[in-house]
């Protein structure tokens, strides 16, 4: 009698719910395949595909207006051996390290100070951002300004001071160049990293710092037992952000310097432009820019290794 | 032997007066409560002892020694914060170790006192996990253990239980009793809860708006309150105030309020001789009222209306009107009243406090 019973409710219950037999979205799989699928499309047209393009092009002998043939990996032994490529390889590399290590250095020093109490500390903080937000390219032509051979504001005041008797040609000079670009790097990104690592040590309770201090920990030992372990898992994010904007840098060379005098700024990017769109040589230039990807492949790699250690700590 | 000497001192931030012409002294192996509402300067007068807080004016002295330029590590406290602030990067251990090895102890003698700390808190078998990897009264636990390896002169605790649920309240409470029994360091603690002062302190300061209200032993403070504030603070359900006058009647003092009329004791009538004529608030806490049994003189009852009857178990609290003024009464737990009885009040005469009701101080 009560299993009839049951049975009855569940069979009316089936008449008024029909089981969705035709709809397709009730599907979990075919649910998610749709709902991945707006970002597969975007992806695949504008990272995917480029990608594979880039590829093919460096195994072709391709030249602007030319299709040309596949080619293997000519364009690669032909850039291996290329004296310019290796100075803009290690050029590269010089400009990343360099770069990085005053960002992080000034960043971190500007950071501390701003985390301290003082008046205007909102419009300080503001203002930090300033060289972040102008566009790298008017800033830089600013700067290629103050660096000119014959208006430089720099040489001026130098000479004013009385330190410089001649005019310094800091773009004309290879080492001066390349000392020249880094020093604009550090200045543009300097507030990014003063920013991030603030936000980094906003989230460090100031208790602690009181609690090492009753400790004894004095200043620096403070900073390095207390402050700076804490903020690694920031700083690791912010420099690997940072590596890869650097080692992929083109606006401000480009900018500056053109890769000059005599191909000594060249970093990947503007010698795979110079190469690729400059010369015509698209499979060459496609060849060079591909070459930057085992690189910060590795570097990323290391890095991110790096984070999850130190986050699960 | 360490005590803690304040003189004069006064905290100001910016506009705020935070700290008013604090005298205190507190002696060795002294517990000392700090008490009080927020923003009364418990806290800010305790940073100021540990040197986390300038010094406006005044002088803090740790055994004979004025301290109000050195900095905290030179002051040989070790302080118990309310989050704990135990470093989240650091085991159980290098927390506990880490001012000994600021202070550059040699590692077995580190070894040996973070070991003994532990046995003594029971934190022996947590000593290698993270802090996040510890419930609240674990983490409590080693901050505590973070403070007495370093066996300091003076402890500070900045209201360290207010984290706790209120089961582990209370048992921390009377470990940290206990922990003072063993130790017998000089402390100095900081809560806003009246009933942490009341168990843990040998003597409690009661603070308000900056300045002390008064000092003295728990039992001193519950049975004679210096003013209004310290009566109504110290002590719970707190004490009832109802308004009445001092009257001269057939040769007698009489308080008249509104709706009764009580005869304080011939003990108090000579102090209160001086305010005959005058508005005074008479003081009568909860736990010194009762209903009547017939045999209490009518001179120390009192007719009231219960409004709301709160059931605890071991004892009743009535809320009452007696007139216009407000009244809670803590009753046994056998009587039988309903909301809207008029019941015959009967209170202690011996318990009677009066206030002056322009100063609010004691009479």
């Amino acid at each position: 009698m009560a299993i009839a019973t049951i049975g009855a409710a569940a069979r009316q219950n089936r008449q008024r719910n029909p089981r969705p037999r035709n709809r397709l979205l009730e599907d979990e799989r075919w649910l998610a395949f749709t709902l991945l699928m707006p970002t597969a499309i975007l992806l695949g047209l504008f990272i995917a595909y480029p990608f594979f393009k880039g590829v093919m092009l460096s195994l072709s002998s391709s030249r602007v207006g030319i299709e040309g043939d596949f080619v293997g990996l000519a364009n690669f032994a032909k850039i291996w051996n290329d004296s310019i490529f290796r100075t803009a390889v290690w050029n590269t590399f010089w400009y990343t390290a360099v770069t990085t290590v005053f960002k992080l250095g000034f960043g971190l020093w500007l950071a501390l100070l701003l985390n301290r109490h003082f008046k205007g500390k909102a419009y300080i903080r503001a203002a930090i951002l300033l060289p972040f937000i102008i566009p790298t390219v008017l800033s830089t032509f600013a700067w290629k300004w103050m660096f000119d051979p014959t208006f430089s504001v720099i040489n001026w005041a130098l000479f004013k001071v009385g330190l410089i008797s001649a005019r310094i040609n800091w773009l004309g000079d290879p080492d001066l160049a390349m000392a020249s670009i880094i020093v604009v790097n550090v200045w543009r990104a300097v507030p990014f990293f003063a920013i991030s690592l603030l936000a980094g040590l906003q989230t460090i309770s100031p208790e602690l710092q009181e609690a090492a201090a009753i400790d004894g920990a004095r200043p620096w030992q403070r900073f390095w037992y207390v402050t700076w372990p804490l903020l690694l898992p920031v700083t690791m994010v912010v420099v690997l952000f940072s590596v890869i904007q650097t080692f992929a840098d083109f606006q401000l060379v480009y900018v500056m310097t053109g890769g000059g005098p005599a191909n000594a700024t060249h970093l990947f990017a503007t010698y795979a432009y110079q190469i690729g769109i400059g010369t015509g040589l698209l499979s060459e230039g496609a060849a060079i820019s591909l070459a930057m990807f085992p690189f910060l492949l590795l570097i990323v790699v290391v890095q991110l290794l790096y984070i999850r250690r130190v986050e699960t700590r | 032997m360490a005590q803690v000497v304040i003189r004069n001192l006064n905290k100001k931030f910016d506009e705020v007066h935070a700290v008013k012409d604090v005298n205190l002294q507190i002696n060795d192996k002294e517990f000392m409560v700090f008490v009080g509402p927020s923003g009364c300067g418990k806290t800010t007068t305790l940073r100021m002892v540990a040197g986390l807080e300038s010094i406006t004016s005044g002088e803090v002295l740790i055994n004979d020694t004025v301290v109000n330029e050195l900095p905290p590590m030179d002051r040989d406290i070790a302080m118990v914060f309310q989050n704990y602030a135990l470093y989240p990067h650091m085991s159980v251990y290098d927390n506990m170790a880490f001012g000994l090895k600021m202070r550059k102890f040699d590692k077995a003698e580190i070894a040996q006192r973070v070991q003994e700390a532990a046995d003594i808190l029971d934190i022996g078998p947590l000593l290698k996990r993270k802090p996040r990897q510890l419930s609240g009264g674990q983490r409590q636990r080693v901050a505590l253990g973070r403070a007495i390896v370093r066996h300091p002169q003076v402890f500070l605790f900045d209201e360290p239980l207010s984290n706790l649920d209120a089961k582990l309240r209370v048992q921390m409470r009377v470990e940290l009793k206990k922990l003072h029994n063993r130790l017998g360091t000089t402390a100095i603690y900081v809560t806003h809860d009246q009933v942490e002062a009341m168990t843990l302190g040998d003597r409690v300061v009661v603070m308000k708006d900056g300045l002390v209200q008064q000092v003295g032993a728990p039992l001193e403070l519950y049975n004679r309150p210096a003013n209004r504030f310290v009566a109504g603070f110290i002590g719970s359900p707190a004490m009832n105030f109802l308004p009445v006058t001092l009257a001269d009647t057939d040769g007698s003092l009489w308080a008249v309020g509104p709706e009764f009329r009580v005869k304080p004791p011939a003990a108090m009538a000579g102090r209160l001789r001086g305010h005959t004529g005058k508005a005074v608030l008479l003081g009568i806490r909860p736990e010194d009222l009762r209903v009547t049994n017939g045999a209490d003189p009518a001179d120390h009852t009192f007719e009231a209306t219960v409004e709301v009857t709160e059931q605890l178990g071991s004892e009743i609290l009535l809320d009452l009107t007696a007139g216009p003024a407000p009244m809670v009464a803590s009753v046994e737990p056998t009587v039988t009243a309903k909301v809207g009885d008029r019941l015959r009040l009967a209170f202690n005469p011996d318990r009677l406090h009066v206030f002056d009701s322009q100063t609010e101080a004691s009479i």
